[in-house]
């Protein structure tokens, strides 16, 4: 170790000899040479260069000689609890020493760091980073532990199968022998990678299933923890962006003299999303946008508002859509029935919001493009900024940095504000860092929302009360279309994630129809939390207990005996039931309302108590069952319901972006408003234990609220809401 | 320039004394554990203290924080303070973590004044410090859980 000197890892290109140091971006001490071998190391699938010191068999871990374990994640760290999630799994099979484990995020590398369920495209989302990871991650601790093993048996003279591992330390018990990681971490490098790993058995388990420390908190309670608003490099400067008034306007005339006589201001630039102020500092920059003046083109601009575009999609469900799912003839046997149940539901735009709002810093040099974001979707931003700049997608290197927040809005791939920043960085003097910064109205006005829906409902009940047809026909804008994920998404016209929920409805009837319009418009729309289920879980969740009411009958009943054949529905369904003490007497004003929503392959139920008081609905308690496979971690998993459940809250309750003549009516978080603590229920969650695979718990808490709080509503006050967020009178 | 105290440093800062003071701590001093994020004193995530006293940064002009002793996320030491803190650790209420410097210097300074918080005084104390990852409920319970420490009461 005489030739250390201390270098980032992965990003030792940039970093070196800068006093920065990022979040994720751990800097190790390796020998000179060894990290310059790493740089080209292989993944997973191949063996790493032998390194002197240093263990490092693949694109997910190493070991230093101090024993200290980096686990590199492939996912972005946005609250979800992925960091600790991920090394969990390489930390359970290495069977390390928890308090010696570390994180960092991973490079942008398609090739060995891709989401393996989006075949080799690097990403985090759908609520699948431990679905995908759940062996890969483990086999990747698999393969070290056994290459440590290796190094004890030819140190010590032994046999490995003598061997164990526990906690960090490596023991032969026959010979008294002990070791920890670091001290054999050089020898373990010099072991053939194994081709094959046997995981253990899940009884066996020493930290999944547990409730173990989260690795991201302890620099997120002391302020030292660095998400991509907080990056400083040496001669940043930093940008604010005045974006058209409608969407569709565009610049006519900027007159730059008032915002370039604020001190500190350097540049005003025009790029395609609007007019960039660029200063020395934000408050600088946001001043001298204040100051500047541009006349717009208006004469394209899109000029709708909220309740016209409703009206419009109340003509389209007039007519069939293209079919998403089709059974029995629904027609047929609709046309048949003197006693059709029929209910209107709608959701309106919605904007993300994450508490960060958007940023992004870049920088451009003749060696390429660097990047530092709450990245969320690696390989298409790549592609997208190396499209821009006329650079092979490698030369734009990404960092990826905690997101603070995001909720599918970091992960757009338009790439819309990473794109903005790039368009304003590549004006700049080559190699001048730049931070381009939405402001939250910024944030709120710039689009990307979770589309405007309506659904009209329709169905027939046969003599039992059961339902015998169900026809949904669903209105809003498609999100995938002419983005890549369109030729796998999209099917026959149908966008998957427009009807996600609705088509895969569970219910055992007859004759079923679910059929979709996809209007354009030209309001750009993106995925918000759970995506379709987020309007999909509300129409049908409600209109279940509309038919429930219809045949006089027990919501919960009525959905056990139409679930009869989906176990897993039933399951998280009777258990929310009985820890809520479903159908206990709730008294004046109150109700209790329950509702059941599979998304992301795992299966979530909720029940809901309201208290109704002068048309104000506050919702008391809420009792969350779910079954997401194997709970890995399970606190994470709790958290995920509470903070999902929290999040689907607020637009149950109170979010909502209108446009009025083409302008968004809301701004800022007085008028978007956001669940309050005053407003968080009591919660409670509980895990169904399962040996299942492990399934997505990210999103699936957040579509259930709507649905079982507007139940809860009906059941204290006789009231059917149909429309988020939910008022009455 | 302006003479500030941040966390018991001083700092002479070349400034229009309009500035927002969390631009100040941010940009010119380089301490970013005090985030922005609303700008309107809508959303607490900016919550510093002036001698001792919560304020938000982004609506804070520097010049109100000349005399007085500035403490950010990383200068908090006060015994509520650690014992928020260490609460958060032990019920894991950080998720993204943006808005939680905000929640964490607004709930160490309730329990500066009042050891023994009813929920009532934590929704009141802590209405105003929104958290998309809607992590309320523990922040509810870390609080009680921190009056406990102080308190000197065994968990």
């Amino acid at each position: 170790m005489k030739t250390d000197r201390i270098v980032n890892l992965s990003r030792r290109r940039f970093i070196a000899g800068s006093a920065v140091s990022l979040a994720g971006l751990t800097l190790g001490i390796i020998p000179t040479v060894a990290a310059e071998q790493r740089e080209a190391g292989p993944g997973i699938a191949g063996q790493a260069p032998e390194i002197a010191g240093d263990f490092s068999p693949n694109a997910f871990l190493r070991i230093d000689g101090n024993g200290i374990v980096t686990v590199i994640s492939k996912h972005l760290e946005m609250g979800q609890g992925t960091y600790t999630g991920m090394a969990t799994l390489v930390a359970e099979e290495l069977d390390a020493d928890w308090e010696r484990v570390r994180v960092e995020g991973a490079p942008a590398d398609a090739g060995r760091y891709n989401n393996l369920f989006w075949g080799k495209a690097q990403g985090t989302g759908g609520s699948t980073a431990i679905a995908n990871s759940w062996k890969q991650m483990r086999k990747a601790g698999a393969a070290a532990r056994q290459m440590l093993v290796q190094a004890a048996a030819k140190q010590w003279q032994v046999e490995a199968g003598e061997i164990t591992v526990k906690s960090g330390v490596i023991r032969h018990a026959p010979s008294g022998r002990q070791s920890a990681f670091g001290e054999l971490a050089e020898l373990a490098a010099e072991q053939p990678v194994p081709e094959s790993v046997t995981l253990k058995d899940p009884k066996s388990f020493s930290l999944i299933g547990q409730r173990i420390p989260r690795k991201d908190s302890p620099e997120k309670i002391n302020g030292q923890a660095i998400f991509t608003q907080d990056v400083k490099l040496p001669g940043m400067l930093t940008a604010v962006v005045l974006h058209p008034p409608r969407l569709g306007a565009t610049v006519s005339k900027i007159d730059s003299k008032g915002a370039l006589a604020v001190k500190g201001v350097r540049e005003v630039i025009q790029i395609p999303s609007g007019v960039a102020v660029v200063a020395d500092d934000f408050w600088q920059a946001k001043l001298g946008r204040d100051a500047l003046s541009v006349s717009w083109d208006e004469s394209k601009a899109f000029r709708k508002s909220s309740a016209q575009i409703l009206d419009d999609y109340r003509q389209l469900a007039e007519k069939p859509g293209l079919v998403a799912r089709t059974e029995g003839s629904a027609a047929t046997a609709m046309a048949s029935t003197a006693d059709a149940v029929e209910a209107e539901y709608s959701v309106p735009f919605l904007s993300h919001s994450a508490m960060e709002p958007m940023n992004c810093v870049v920088r451009i040099d003749e060696a390429g493009c660097e990047v530092w974001n709450g990245e969320q979707m690696q390989t298409s931003d790549q592609q997208q900024i190396a499209g821009l700049l006329g650079l092979e997608p490698h030369q734009v290197h990404i960092n990826m940095l905690y997101a603070g927040g995001s909720f599918g809005r970091r992960a757009n791939p338009a790439a819309d504000y990473l794109l903005e920043t790039v368009h304003i960085a590549k004006a700049l003097k080559p190699g001048t860092p730049l931070k381009m910064v939405w402001t939250r109205e910024d944030d709120t006005h710039a689009g990307y929302y979770r589309p405007l829906y309506l659904h009209r409902m329709r169905a027939a009940l046969n003599d039992q009360g059961e339902p015998h047809v169900w026809d949904q026909r669903i209105v809003g804008q498609s999100i995938l279309k002419g983005t890549p994920f369109e030729s796998v998404m999209v099917k026959d016209g149908v966008d998957m994630t427009s009807v996600e929920g609705a088509a895969n409805l569970p219910y055992e009837i007859k004759h079923i129809q679910v059929d979709l319009h996809s209007p354009e418009l030209p309001v750009p729309v993106l995925w918000w939390r759970s995506v379709g289920s987020t309007h999909t879980a509300f129409a049908v969740e409600c209109f279940i207990d509309e038919l429930a009411v219809k045949a006089g009958q027990d919501p919960l009943d009525y959905r056990r005996k139409l679930l009869r054949n989906h176990p897993r529905h039933l399951g998280v369904l009777n258990l929310a039931a009985e820890k809520a003490g479903w159908g206990e007497p709730m008294g004046r004003n109150r109700g209790q309302g329950i509702a059941v929503h599979e998304s992301f392959n795992s299966y979530v139920a909720q029940v809901a108590e309201v208290s109704v008081r002068r048309s104000v609905i506050s919702v008391d308690r809420v009792v969350i069952a779910v079954d997401c496979g194997v709970a890995v971690n399970p606190d994470v998993i709790v958290a995920q319901m509470e903070g999902g459940m929290g999040f689907g809250l607020s637009a149950t309750l109170f979010s909502e972006l209108t446009f009025r003549e083409g302008r968004i009516e809301q701004s800022n978080f007085t008028d978007y408003r956001i669940l309050r603590i005053d407003q968080m229920p009591e919660v409670e969650v509980h895990i169904v234990a399962s040996a299942e695979a492990p399934t997505g718990v990210g999103e699936p808490a957040t579509p259930v609220i709507a649905p079982a709080v507007a139940n809860a509503v009906y059941a204290a006050t006789g009231k059917r809401l149909r429309q988020l967020p939910l008022r009455l009178g | 320039m302006l003479n500030l105290s941040i966390n018991g440093k001083r700092h002479a800062l070349d400034l229009d004394p309009q500035t927002p003071l969390l631009w100040a701590i941010r940009d010119r001093v380089g301490l970013t554990g005090t985030k922005y994020s609303c700008g309107i004193a809508q959303c607490g995530s900016c919550t510093v203290y002036l001698d001792g006293a919560p304020v938000r940064a982004c609506i804070t002009p520097v010049s109100d924080a000349v005399g007085k002793e500035v403490t950010t996320i990383e200068g908090l030491s006060s015994p509520a303070g650690q014992a928020v803190q260490a609460a958060w650790r032990e019920l894991e209420v950080v998720q993204c973590g943006y808005c939680q410097s905000g929640q964490i210097m607004s709930a160490a300074s309730l329990l500066q004044r009042n050891r023994k918080p009813t929920d009532a005084d934590i929704d009141q104390a802590m209405q105003g410090n929104l958290c998309r990852c809607a992590t309320y409920a523990r922040i509810r319970q870390a609080i009680k859980v921190a009056a406990d420490k102080l308190n000197g009461v065994q968990s």
